[in-house]
Formats: C-alpha cells, structure tokens, sequence
C-alpha cells in the first residue's frame, strides 16, 4: 500500500471514528478493506481508496469506517466489572436512589450487545428487588451493522458459550434451530441506538453508570482526554465508570480517579461514591 | 495442581482437551466411557470431570448419577462436553448435577471460561 493511501485512510478513520490507525497495522487495513472493496464491484483496495478520494461518498466512508472498527464482544466479558457492578454498584445505588427509583446505565461501546444484556441478566436475577424502578440500560456503538444483531439478540453456540454461565443460557435464552435468541424480558430492558464518541452528548440524559471498555486504547490522547471529560459530564457526582483492563484515567485526565484496588473501576474526582459502594 | 479426569470415547477429542487443559495447569487422567470413569474415580478422585455423553458401557449421564448418589466422598465438578446441543438434554444434565455444560464443538476460549465460572480458575 502506497504511503499517502495509508495516510489518506488513517486520516479519514481519525476523523469519522477517533480510531487511531499506525503503519504497522496496513496488514488490517488490507485484509477489512479488501472484501469491501470486493463487494462494491473494485478490483482492489486501490481502486477503493480512489473512489473514496474523488468522491467521499458518505455510505462508502461510513462501511470503512464500521470495517475498521474491532467488534468482538462476549457475555460477561473479564467478570470483574460485572462482580463490582453486582456486588458494589447495584448495592450503593439502591440505598441512594431509593426515593427517586430511577436508574440509568450507559454501555458506550455495546457492539454486539453482550455487555447491556449481561449487567440486565444481573438486574433480573434479583428482580424482586427493583419492582417499582424505572431502569434504562443504553447501548450505542459507532457501528450501526453490530447493533442490528445487538437489537436482534441472537447469538451463535459459540457466542453463548464465551462467558454466559450455563443456569443463564437455561433461563434467559431459547433455542431457534442453530441459534439462541435471548429472551423479550431482557431485550426489552436494553435500548440501542448508532452514536459516535466523538460527537456531542447532550441529548444522551445523564447517567448512574457508564461502561467504556477497550475502546479509548484505539483514540489519541487528546481524543480520550476529552471523551472522558465528556462522560464525567454525563455521569453523576457519585457515579461509577468502567474502563477496559487495559485502559487508565491517570496522565489524560482528572477528572476522574480510580477506585483503588478495584481495577478498571472509576468514580469522579471530586465524587463520594467510594463510600456509598463500601470501598472508601 | 488440579485433577481433571477426561472421559471421551474419541482419542481425539481427548487429546484435544488434554493438550487445552495442561496448557491452563491441570493435570490430566483420561477414561474412554462411564464404567472407565468411575474406575478411575475410585482409584484417584479429581477434582473436575469433563464428561462426553454418548459413549459405548455407560454414558455420560449415567456416570453423572452414579457418582452423585455415592455418599461420603468428595464429590468432584462435573463438566459436561458433548455434541447434544439441544435444551432438554442441557436441562437434564444440570438437574442430574452437573455444574457446567459445553456444546462441542469448543475451544480453549471456551474451556477457560466455563472452568472459570464453576471457580476452578
């Protein structure tokens, strides 16, 4: 791939996703792009890269751009952000949102869905408790393709293998030939809809709980400065954020600090909700 | 170390699980059917069973119900492994005590997570 193709792509996805695209990954590039390009009648990825170049053609940019993005996503996915979420979160926000009994979650990369349906499976499995709550799950991801199947919620063997404790699949899920599809109860708990991190959140409400894992590692710095600024925003003064095992708040931002000894947990700097989770 | 004995009829599938579950840090005793297993158990009882269902002597269902109805011994993790992937044996496997349930074909990915659900990992 010639120099300036590979730049003109990175510059493009930089700017549609965040997503942050170094020489060493050309290799992903060539092997996403090419049956794309396939499957609009181009012979290669040149001759994608000069359609793009001439004409910019929105749908064109937006399937590079969802090509591009990493998707792979399973229930209860590193367990610890659903055992704090269990254990800890769910706890605190019962005693302080006791009055209002209004509880909103925010899953800011949801892909497939995995991770709304998961943290609603633990919301139904002590359901009697939240009789009366008004409770709001959000999924949004950039890739309007993933969300389809999220909303569809059906997922291969495979998939409801990768996680999901087999009393979950018995009760949550049924069979439909060579798929399982996730029962309404659930489904209706989870909203979805296409957003892009980098466009303005008002309109999103605000939330009690936000989950963002593994995708700042894919922005700048910049770019995850001012997400995370954006989501403290969103959040409530004693909300809690989960970020990927793999991601941080420290050197990018104050505006959050992380729970100490609870990895990926986040909570607002100048918040009290380590006390309220009985972890101060 | 942990003891996972693996009951297969199929040398392959065997081998396949044994080579995953070393690589996690088991330690590993092979049967070829049910009456194998229970042999096996009453030599050396480990702690998980990874257990295929259709086998010649005895299958994996009935070597589930033995092993529950044996009182005063350790009772070891049952992990069922098999190719029925359908509801109502799923059901009847977890009624008659075992604790997980993997539908072949699987993977490490797999193994790993369903080991580490029932607390082996």
């Amino acid at each position: 791939m010639k120099t300036e193709d590979f730049e003109f792509l990175a510059g493009l996805l930089k700017e549609r996703s965040g997503l942050m695209l170094t020489p060493d990954k050309v290799y992903l590039l060539e092997s996403r792009l090419t049956p794309l390009a396939r499957k609009r009648g181009l012979d290669t990825l040149d001759a994608l890269v000069q359609k793009l170049r001439l004409s910019k053609e929105e749908a064109l940019c937006k399937d590079v751009t969802e090509a591009m993005t990493t998707n792979e996503s399973f229930f209860f996915r590193d367990n610890t952000p659903f055992d704090l979420f269990k254990n800890h979160v769910l706890p605190a926000m019962e005693k302080s949102r006791g009055t209002r009994k209004r509880l909103r979650i925010w899953c800011a990369a949801a892909s497939t869905g995995q991770e709304p349906y998961s943290l609603a499976i633990l919301l139904r499995e002590n359901w009697m408790k939240w009789q009366g709550w008004n409770i709001e799950i959000v999924g949004t991801d950039i890739c309007t393709q993933v969300l389809d199947k999220a909303k569809a919620g059906t997922y291969s063997q495979f998939e409801v293998q990768r996680g999901l404790p087999i009393q979950m699949l018995i009760k949550y899920f049924t069979q439909e030939g060579d798929t399982w599809q996730i029962s309404n109860d659930i489904r209706s708990m989870v909203s979805f809809r296409p957003f892009n991190l980098l466009s303005n959140f008002m309109g999103l409400g605000t939330f009690d709980v936000i989950y963002c894992r593994n995708v700042l590692i894919y922005f700048d710095q910049p770019t995850k400065k001012q997400v995370l600024e954006r989501m403290r925003k969103v959040l409530a003064d004693d909300g809690t954020l989960f970020l990927g095992a793999a991601e941080t708040v420290l050197g990018i931002t104050d505006a959050f600090r992380p729970v100490r000894g609870q990895r990926g947990m986040y909570v607002p700097s100048d918040g009290t909700a380590e006390q309220l989770m009985g972890l101060g | 170390m942990k003891l996972c004995l693996v009951v297969d009829d199929s040398k392959v599938i065997r081998k396949v699980a044994r080579r995953i579950l070393e690589e996690l840090q088991f330690e590993i005793e092979e049967a070829v059917d049910g009456q194998d297993a229970l042999d096996a158990c009453d030599r050396n009882m480990p702690d998980v069973v990874l257990l295929d269902w259709n086998m010649p002597v005895m299958d994996g269902l009935e070597f589930l119900k033995a092993i529950r109805s044996r009182e005063g011994v350790e009772q070891p993790i049952v992990v069922f492994c098999t190719t029925e992937n359908d509801m109502s044996h799923i059901r009847t496997a977890i009624e008659a005590g075992a604790n997980e349930y993997i539908m072949k074909p699987f993977d490490r990915e797999i193994i790993e997570a369903k080991f580490t659900q029932v607390g082996l990992m």
